[in-house]
Formats: structure tokens, sequence, C-alpha cells
């Protein structure tokens, strides 16, 4: 279990969500794909958990079920201690105030027919949050200002702002609704490098304001570090390794992990780290090797037990989890 | 004589009133065997310096104005386009960011492989051949890769074939033009390693395009960052990761989230990368700058020698930033 230590805001429990495959109309074969396969963590208040892993390893599915955007198969959510997971319609929606989304795509997560007031100003609508056409102006004024934009952008539409501005509005309509937690689903990836580090400041600043938790979900191990206080690192569907995010960088456990931090180019050449390549690519989540998922590249993989056993994940040491027979071996 | 001797090179998008300059009087040479890396944010003309090398950039909407290409001792921008067939994939091969765009999706990756073989190698156009190409890159199984058509394969997977095929003519100088952009960290390096062990066995010249800093520490000899247009600073790569000299590589260099558990704020560059047609008067970087002054804004500075083989375009580099 990848436990917050404090009362948890989120908490989700051997979360599932496997998606039917399309085969023959008449083959009556039913094939799925594991997108997200019993996987079990919680979020406190205020806290950042990354969530690392490489495309086609279910993170952007995760945070789509949390936030019921896909269904899930099998598993629950649970927000402020309430069950959101089978909820439906108003009552749904009600909770939506408590957690809200930012997208990977800073051009295609805004609808270009709206300006900037209209996309801010709808999720106010939605909750009834203003009362007076003056109360609506004055707060989306406020909610700009917040994320650094002009209030004069108000009557703007998407297409006159660069990439950093467009997240920074998408950032904007997730805060209308003053949420306890934001999902970032690679919020920085798309941008350019001088415009990434503003956001992850920006993100960082609002939550230290606002006491907003997030689940930041990246596929860049540096930025995810940067701004988590904890670490998940996802695999072929499934946690294979978390710790508190220093810890996971200096004594990585899983092969995977390790694999994936030496892969991460050094900037200072005076602080080289030894390389590991993984051989081959991940494989499709249809057909997952069997026993430990990772077998076929990991380099420590012992015959007979990592091909049939899956791992589970155990603590090794206190907040530390990792599925892996050999966990801590270093590769 | 260098590999590659690019002098003064102008390209403007557009024509009289609507011209807007992409690239500002670059100069550059690549010597045989060495690895150049051009670092650079979108919108900086990383992309089209390096596609002018082979003129890939359509004439119209681009118009060269001014300077000159020498490659293998002949200037591409005053080659017929005969001759410039040759040029193209015969002594400079390409690389690009998205295999999966770059393939043609409707021919069989050995096909398209052999295509390159017939245009410069014709008496090689033949399967073995292409096996022999496939393996050179690490693709497992070749004899049945060949068949596949791109969809069937990876992206990493498409990334080797996109490989394979620019080393089919044997080029003195592969340009690649953020060739792990689009892949995994895994394959990402897996593919840097490939490119690495290739330089090193065949001897060629690779021109890398990268966004990313810490590709360059792993790849490059030599690195020229440019920012609007112009080189703003030309180091060996060492000596610029270690100590670099200009406000804008600084600044880039410290807005770079790394893996060593502090969780200090990140020092961000403000405001935008400016856009083509768009570049502020004088020192382009001033708006953004820490140390610039009101005067940076008249005049563009010049590219300087301030310590041996060390360019930056910048008189007060040696300000500290606050």
């Amino acid at each position: 279990m990848i436990q917050s230590n404090n009362v948890s805001l989120l908490e989700v429990k051997n979360l599932k969500v496997h998606f039917p495959v399309k085969t023959g109309i008449f083959s009556g074969v039913h094939e799925t794909v594991k997108a997200v396969d019993d996987v079990s963590f919680s979020i406190a208040p205020g806290e950042t958990l990354g969530l690392v892993g490489e495309s086609g390893c279910g993170k952007t599915t995760l945070g789509r079920a949390i936030m019921r955007l896909v269904e899930p198969t099998a598993g629950s959510v649970f927000l402020d201690g309430e069950d959101i997971t089978g909820m439906r319609g108003a009552t749904l929606r009600a909770r939506r105030r408590k957690f809200q989304m930012i997208f990977q795509d800073p051009y295609g997560s805004l609808n270009p027919r709206m300006t900037v007031e209209q996309i801010v100003g709808e999720a106010l609508d939605i909750h009834n949050l203003v009362d007076s056409s003056s109360a609506r102006k004055k707060r989306i004024e406020e909610l700009l200002h917040a994320v650094g934009l002009d209030a004069l952008y108000a009557q703007r539409y998407p297409h006159e702002f660069s990439g950093g501005q467009r997240q920074r509005i998408g950032i904007a309509r997730a805060l209308a609704v003053e949420p306890k937690l934001i999902i970032c689903d690679e919020p920085v990836s798309a941008l350019d490098v001088s415009v990434q580090a503003q956001i992850i400041n920006l993100l960082s600043d609002l939550q230290q304001q606002r006491g907003i938790a997030y689940l930041f979900i990246a596929h860049d191990l540096a930025v995810v570090e940067h701004i988590s206080q904890r670490v998940m690192v996802m695999y072929l569907g499934k946690i294979v390794e978390a710790a508190e995010a220093e810890k996971m960088i200096r004594e990585p456990l899983h092969p995977y992990t390790q694999a994936l931090i030496s892969a991460v180019p050094e900037v200072n050449p005076e602080t080289k780290r030894q390389r590991v390549v993984l051989p081959g690519d991940v494989p499709s989540p249809i057909h997952p090797p069997e026993g430990c998922p990772f077998h076929p590249r990991c380099p420590i993989a012992a015959d007979g037990k990592c091909s049939q056993e899956v791992p589970a994940l155990l603590e090794k040491s206190p907040g530390h989890v990792a599925a892996c027979h050999f966990a801590g071996k270093k590769i | 004589m260098s590999l590659l001797e690019i002098k003064d090179l102008k390209l403007d998008f557009g024509r009289g009133a609507e011209a807007a300059r992409a690239v500002d009087g670059v100069s550059i040479t690549i010597e045989a065997g060495e690895t150049v890396c051009l670092v650079g944010e979108s919108g900086c003309g990383k992309s089209v310096t390096a596609q002018s090398i082979a003129r890939l950039v359509p004439v119209p909407p681009a118009n060269y104005v001014g300077g000159e290409i020498w490659l293998n001792g002949r200037d591409v921008l005053k080659m017929p386009i005969g001759e410039l067939r040759e040029i193209r994939g015969g002594v400079v091969s390409y690389v690009f960011q998205e295999p999966g765009a770059a393939l043609n999706p409707v021919f069989r990756v050995g096909n398209q492989i052999k295509e390159s073989l017939k245009l410069h190698k014709p008496e090689k156009a033949n399967d073995a051949e292409v096996i022999r190409l496939l393996k050179l890159v690490g693709i497992p199984a070749p004899e049945s890769r060949i068949r596949n058509y791109p969809f069937e394969m990876s992206g990493g997977m498409q990334q080797r074939v996109m490989i394979a095929m620019a080393l089919a003519s044997e080029p003195k100088l592969l340009v690649a033009d953020e060739p792990t952009t689009a892949l995994d960290v895994t394959i990402q390096a897996q593919i840097l390693d490939l490119l690495r062990d290739l330089k090193n066995r065949l001897g060629m010249a690779i021109l890398l395009i990268t966004h990313n800093l810490g590709i360059v520490g792993d790849m490059a000899d030599r690195v020229a960052v440019m920012y609007a247009g112009q080189i703003v600073e030309l180091a060996a790569a060492g000596d610029l990761l270690r100590r670099p000299l200009h406000p804008y590589t600084k600044a880039l260099m410290n807005s770079v989230p790394k893996l060593s558990g502090n969780m200090d704020r990140l020092v961000t560059i403000p405001g935008n990368v400016p856009r083509i047609g768009n570049f502020p008067p004088g020192c382009r970087f001033a708006p953004r700058c820490p140390v610039a002054r009101p005067s940076c804004s008249d005049a563009v500075p010049e590219l300087v020698e301030v310590e041996p083989k060390r360019w930056v375009r910048c008189p007060y580099w040696n300000d500290p930033i606050k």
C-alpha cells in the first residue's frame, strides 16, 4: 500500500481499468488491455505525488479514471472520505468542484471559439459560484492574475497566446472552482524549456498559497522529482516502485527505476552517471509477459522465478515499496 | 578544408515587405568525423539552418538572401538541381524527429531502404544489403523485418529504420533533427548509443539538433546555442556545459530541473520565445535578459571570440547574474 503519512485526501483502492480490444465480430475472442491493473495509493492534502512511466504504461488512463473521465473496471476511488466510484450525473458534477485536471496539450484542450473569459467563467457558471456579472468579472480577473496573466487578456481567444500562456489559461480554469486536488497530465512536456520552468514554479507557488494537492503525471523523471514529495513508477499498468522523491533517486530498488534514472541525460559533465541501456521496447499491454512484466528487458532477471511469479508490491523500508523479486540489487 | 562550412547564412520567409528573417547570419563549420550540436528552443532557426545544408527548405516561401554553404568543397546554394540530388543522401543524410511521419506508410520498410540504395549505390540495391543495414542499426531478426510495414514497428524501431535508410548511401554527414524527442527515455538512450557507436565505426560527422542540454553532454564535441535566428554561443561541449558564458545559455541551463534531490525554485527566463518576424531590436535576448542594460537594444552585438575557441554574442558575458 502506497500510503501518505497524514489523513488522505484521495484514496485509490485496487483500481483496474481494462479496455476490451476489438477482434472480429464472429471470432468470439475477447481480449483486454489492462491499462491500469490493481493500483492503490493515497494523496494527503497539499501534497504532490508524482507518477512517471513511459508511453503506454497507463499513467494517463489512471489519471482519467480518478477523474471519472473513463469508467474504472474495478476498485474504488475515495475523495475526502467519500466513494466517488459509483456516482453519476448531478452528484458527480457537484463533487468535481473538489478535483480538476490540467491537460498535456495546451492547443487541444482550450475551445478555440471561446474567449478566455468564457473558458475560465464556464466553471463558475456551472457551479453557481458567483451571483452577479460584476462579481464574475472580478473573480476571472483574480484568477488570471493568480496565474500571471494580464486581466486585459480576458476578451482574447486561445490562438492569440503562446503555448506557455495557454497552459496558464488551463490552470486558471482548473483553479476557478477552488479544487483540493488537481491532476496534472504532462502539463509541461509540450512547452519550451525556458517556459517549462515558469509553469513548474507557478504550480508550486499555487500549491503553497492554496494548499492544493497534485497528482503530477509526466514521463520526465527530473521534472517529476523536482516537484513531487513522493514518486510512483508505473510499468505496463502496474506500480513497480514508490518512495519519497529524494529516496527514490538516491536508492532506487527496482531495476526499471534504476534504468530510468540512468537514462536521464545529464547536463553537468562532472556528475556523469553510469548508463544502463535497456534492451527492447515496452511490450504490448494486450499480451503482457508472464510473471514479472519487466523480466524480458530486465538485466538482473533470473531464470524460472522472474518469468513465472508475479512479484508483489512489498514495503522494503518505511514508505518505500517495490515489486521485484530482487529489489535493491544493483544493475 | 572542413567537411561543412556555413558562412553568414541568411534566410527569409516571404519576400519584400512581408519578409521575416528566420536565420540571420549563422556561421558554423563541421570537420569530418565530428559531432556538433545545435541547441535552441522552438522557432530559433535550428531546423531551418540544418535543412539548408541540402537546400531542403522550399523556395518559395523561403528565400536565401545571403551566405554560402560549402559542403565537401562545393557551394550548395549555387548548385544546379541535378548535382543537388547527388548531394542529398550522397554526402548528407537526414533523420527527422517523427519517424512515423517520415516513413511512407504504404511501402514495406525493406523497399524504402532499397530506394535509397537504388539512387546512390545501384549495384548494392538488394535484400542482402538491406539486411546488413538493418543489422547495423540493431534491429533483431532483420530477415523477417524487411517485409514489415512501418505501422508494424514501434517508434524506436521506426527510428532505427530511418537511420538505416540515412546510412544506406554512406554519407559523410548525418543530420539528426531531434531524433529522440518523440521517443521514450529508455528508447532515447538506445538511439543515442546507436548514433555514437555508428559514428565511431563509420567515421561520419553528425550534426545533432536538440533542445535537450542533457543530450549535448552525452553526444557533442562542440555545441552552438541558437536564439532568435542567431548563434549566441559556440564552444566545445564540455566547456560550455561546465561554464556557460552567454546569459541565455546560463538561464537555459538553470531552468532545467536536475536529478539531485533538491526542491529549490527553478530559475526561470521571463517572457516568451520571440516568434520569427517579431524579433526585438538590438540584442534579441535583451528583453528577457537579467544583465541587460538600455544600450543592449540599440545594436545587435557581434559574435566575439572571448577565450580561445569560445565565441559569445554578448559584451557583458562576464557580468555575474544576480
